[in-house]
């Protein structure tokens, strides 16, 4: 039996696990509205470079990879605006680039670190069980920073995933909007490298949600039931994980898979 | 056409756009009055959809500039719109999302429109035409000052397009508000248009329907004369709508 209590690290586990899935789904439904899941990944891969950043320049690591990831947004959104550049080289090609070349530069700068208490594969795979009380209180900062900032902009987001040039002429400002989304995607990310590791953070985004569409019929419904796969997937995952000792992050990634096809076939309303 | 008066309500002087060092547009002015519908012709590749978006601020300009009358409202539909499969939206909810104030309810704009069995249909469903009427009761909601299509009648039949160029005129006559409208189909734009514009990268051609029918740089352009005002203005004996049904003409 669970022993419900910040002091148990299961418990702590447990908590950032299901803040984290509450949080990577609702930005994960527009990541896969948007066709976005490439950018996504382009994210979180140069995630690494903040998390070295950190370590190298003595600053909080979740710092290091907010700002490396917003950086990467600014870029990429630059470049979109420089018709010259953007129809030579396809935007995923670009992401591509720019992720890797962040993710090199991250792998290298790693080696400028002697702190032998420094694990990688902590930031390649996450680490859900080495959850600290400090890790949780930033969880729940993120979460009320995120879902009320969507809250505010969800109608405009909505607007714009149908069409940005008719969301412009109404009135909305689309690029205000899409660059406060960015900034959300970075602070998720941030927090969902610790959960399932920077390798996986994609999946936490976009497993869910593609779940969710085949028995949502509204927006605000697969927003909703993309967090509650989400939540059952980290359940089950970290269930798995403590019976039969597999490594926390991937076995939540899998339980979101099973759950997949569950879904898919659930009869649909029509 | 290169002084704004008042009744403008929106008005772009000498626009100059180039893409890719191609002049698009060449010194275009147009001015849209309240009340007025303008028809945008031109070739394929002429620079209409170009002009559209410049005129709704989506386009860079090379030049000229664009006078808006404070707070207008605009409406927009684009040449396209496709809705991505995963985004889950029934008619009525895209129609909700587009309203600020709640002043008009949702079904009355559907009836309107004459679609009000498309009501808890997935936006993703439903046929071109039926989106173009989706689009216009969207409009509708809005009571824009300003109406912009951009070929709205490309996925219609003609019987189609007949009762969506009805409808527009209506929605103008109601509501008082200009309509800007880029289309291909000659005979119909004549007949429902107020002021016809043929475009060429600049402005070949401008006046009334009947005046431009007969321009030679309008024949030059489209070859020979549109003779077929009638489409639109001759009589039925009966109509359909979209769905066929017979309506009764008033």
């Amino acid at each position: 039996m669970l022993e419900v209590s910040l002091d148990n690290f299961l418990f702590r586990a447990l908590l950032g696990g299901i803040g984290v899935a509450l949080l990577a789904a609702p930005l994960g439904c527009f990541v896969v509205w948007q066709r976005m899941a490439y950018f996504g990944a382009a994210l979180s891969h140069s995630a690494l470079l903040g998390v070295a950043l950190g370590l190298v320049l003595g600053m909080p690591i979740t710092l290091g990879v907010v700002l490396v990831c917003v950086l990467l947004g600014v870029v990429m959104t630059f470049i979109q605006l420089r018709p010259e550049v953007s129809r030579q080289i396809p935007l995923d090609t670009m992401l591509g680039i720019l992720a890797h070349a962040a993710l090199a530069l991250g792998l290298v700068l790693l080696v400028f670190i002697d702190d032998i208490r420094f694990d990688v594969n902590a930031y390649l795979f996450g680490d859900v069980l080495a959850i600290g009380k400090p890790d949780l209180i930033l969880i729940l900062v993120v979460g009320v920073v995120v879902w009320g900032t969507l809250v505010f902009i969800w109608k405009q987001l909505l607007e714009i995933t149908i069409n940005d040039e008719v969301a412009a002429v109404e009135g909305v400002s689309v690029k205000r909007v899409r660059f406060i989304y960015m900034l959300l995607m970075a602070l998720v990310i941030a927090v969902v490298i610790k959960i399932v590791g920077m390798l996986l953070i994609t999946s936490l985004l976009i497993i869910p949600p593609a779940a969710a569409r085949r028995i949502a019929h509204t927006p605000e419904q697969m927003a909703v039931f993309s967090s509650v796969v989400g939540v059952i997937a980290v359940l089950a995952g970290l269930s798995a994980s403590v019976q039969w000792d597999l490594p926390a992050g991937p076995s939540i990634v899998l339980a979101a898979l099973c759950l997949l096809p569950v879904i898919t076939l659930l009869p649909g309303r029509r | 056409m290169d002084s704004t008066d008042s009744s403008a309500l929106i008005s772009a002087h000498n626009l100059r756009v180039e893409i890719n060092k191609q002049t698009i547009l060449d010194n275009v002015s147009l001015q849209i009055d309240a009340g007025q519908i303008i028809s945008l012709i031109g070739p394929n590749g002429a620079g209409k959809t170009t002009f559209v978006r410049a005129l709704l601020g989506l386009q860079r300009l090379d030049g000229g500039k664009i006078e808006r009358r404070p707070g207008l409202s605009i409406a927009y539909l684009p040449q396209r719109l496709s809705i991505d499969p995963a985004f889950p939206i029934t008619v009525e909810r895209f129609l909700e999302l587009s309203t600020e104030r709640k002043d008009k309810p949702v079904g009355a704009a559907l009836e309107e429109a004459g679609i009000h069995q498309l009501r808890k249909l997935p936006m993703q469903s439903i046929s071109g035409g039926e989106l173009q009427r989706v689009m216009l009761a969207r409009c509708l909601l809005r009571n824009p000052q300003l109406l912009v299509l951009d070929e709205p009648d490309q996925a219609m039949d003609t019987t189609g397009q007949q009762a969506l160029y009805r409808l527009i005129t209506d929605i103008r006559d109601r509501y008082q508000c200009g309509v800007l409208m880029v289309s291909h189909n000659l005979h119909l734009v004549m007949a429902a248009t107020d002021q016809v514009i043929c475009l060429q990268h600049h402005v070949c051609c401008t006046g009334h329907p009947e005046a431009i029918a007969q321009h030679p740089e309008f024949l030059r352009l489209f070859g020979q004369p549109v003779d077929g005002l009638a489409v639109y203005t001759h009589d039925h004996d009966h109509e359909h709508d979209l769905h066929g049904d017979i309506i009764k003409d008033a």
